[in-house]
């Protein structure tokens, strides 16, 4: 029981961290900020509701006044903001990418980008232009227009979640709880 | 860790963190059933107000969070302007810069610790699918002390890349510091259950 609680914290930890390190060039020479990747990573790593509760735990000390978002946001106002539909989508979309991890019989490196893609793009995109859309008077091809912006990176992160489950997986077979 | 808790200290330092997160609420609630940029601006001149009230280093501060709305002002201006509805836009851009603003008021006068202590009362409910206070008290302090942890482990992580390659800081450096996360966890989970576990 220990070990669950801890392995929660510890990702929760680890979705801060990646959002406080800007200068990690992902690709192509373009810094884009990881904290997504961490999202993606709770989901193939600890699986569905391991992975779930880690976001909710990060979100909790953000809304409490850390300023751990990406570009050190944070506070309430960042669940007034225009941007809350993509944060209410985090914990679903570590879900969603754990839940399929979970369940299909793929290569590890395969599984989690497949994952990463439908959860951490699919799943996260319908929640945020939604909450886009909402929030600033939109129809939703409007609102799917400006979230496009993000789309090549969270596309590249995906991949690289899945490289990185990939690469966890053959050094130590058993760190993957998804897969437990 | 810093937190965005003000240091300058105002009147609204002194209400109970529970009253502030309910009026937060109501008034989220009102922002967003007004559409006419006339009650709209005089309710973002309130919170101006309120900004106001606690002296020109908290106003600052405050402007200075709302900084991350700029690109949103940015395209939702621009595309008001094509459009020619300049009323429409001005009750988005309004309300969205009132309910961040004041919802940013509250983290600012809020301590981490008050707030916290308000987000355990009402998760108590969930004791009854099996989360205890005390484990939601020590996963959050263990997320808070394991942050400048891993945050240190990344930055030698880094630095030893640095020491054998050439080439640019990559994403080969994650591998190691999400290892690093993974057995974090498993001494903690030790530890913990050493001086008698979670519950």
């Amino acid at each position: 029981m220990e070990r669950n609680l801890t392995h929660i914290a510890l990702f929760a930890a680890l979705i801060a961290v990646l959002g406080l390190v800007p200068q990690i060039t992902l690709a192509a020479g373009v810094p884009i900020t990881a904290q997504s990747l961490g999202i993606m990573l709770c989901g193939t790593v600890l699986g569905a509701k391991r992975g779930a509760l880690a976001v909710l735990l990060f979100l909790a000390l953000v809304a409490a006044g850390l300023p751990l978002l990406s570009g050190g946001r944070g506070g309430l106002g960042v669940f007034a903001g225009p941007s809350v539909g993509f944060l209410i989508g985090f914990p679903i979309a570590a879900f969603t990418a754990g839940w399929i991890m979970e369940r299909t019989t793929l290569s590890p490196g395969l599984a989690a980008t497949a994952a990463s893609v439908i959860g951490g793009i699919g799943v996260l995109y319908v929640f945020g232009i939604s909450g886009l859309a909402v929030m600033l008077d939109k129809t939703l091809p409007e609102a799917a227009f400006i979230a496009m912006a993000f789309l090549p990176g969270d596309i590249l992160k995906a991949v690289l979640a899945g490289m990185i489950t990939q690469s966890l997986a053959r050094m130590r077979p058993a760190s993957l709880l998804s897969r437990g | 860790m810093l937190t965005l808790t003000s240091p300058v200290e105002i009147w609204a330092h002194q209400l109970p963190a529970g009253v502030k997160l309910g009026l937060l609420a109501l008034a989220t609630m009102g922002l967003f059933a007004i559409s006419t940029p006339l009650p709209l601006a005089l309710a973002a001149l309130a919170v101006a107000a309120l900004y106001a009230s606690g002296g020109a280093r908290f106003a600052i501060t405050g402007l200075r969070l709302l900084r991350p709305l700029w690109p949103f002002l940015m395209i939702v201006g621009l595309w008001h302007l094509w459009i020619a509805d300049l009323p429409g836009g001005a009750v988005i851009l309004l309300r969205m810069m009132a309910a961040v603003a004041l919802a940013n008021f509250v983290t600012m006068t809020t301590r981490l610790s008050d707030m916290i202590a308000v987000f355990q009362t009402l998760a108590r409910p969930l004791r009854l699918l099996g989360l205890s206070p005390r484990r939601l008290a020590i996963a959050l302090a263990l997320v808070i002390r394991f942050i400048p942890v891993m945050l240190d482990r990344l930055t030698q992580i880094a630095q030893s890349w640095r020491a054998r390659s050439h080439r640019r800081l990559g994403w080969r450096v994650l591998v190691p510091a999400t290892l690093a996360a993974l057995d974090d966890a498993d001494r903690a989970a030790e530890a913990l259950r050493a001086r008698g576990g979670a519950d």
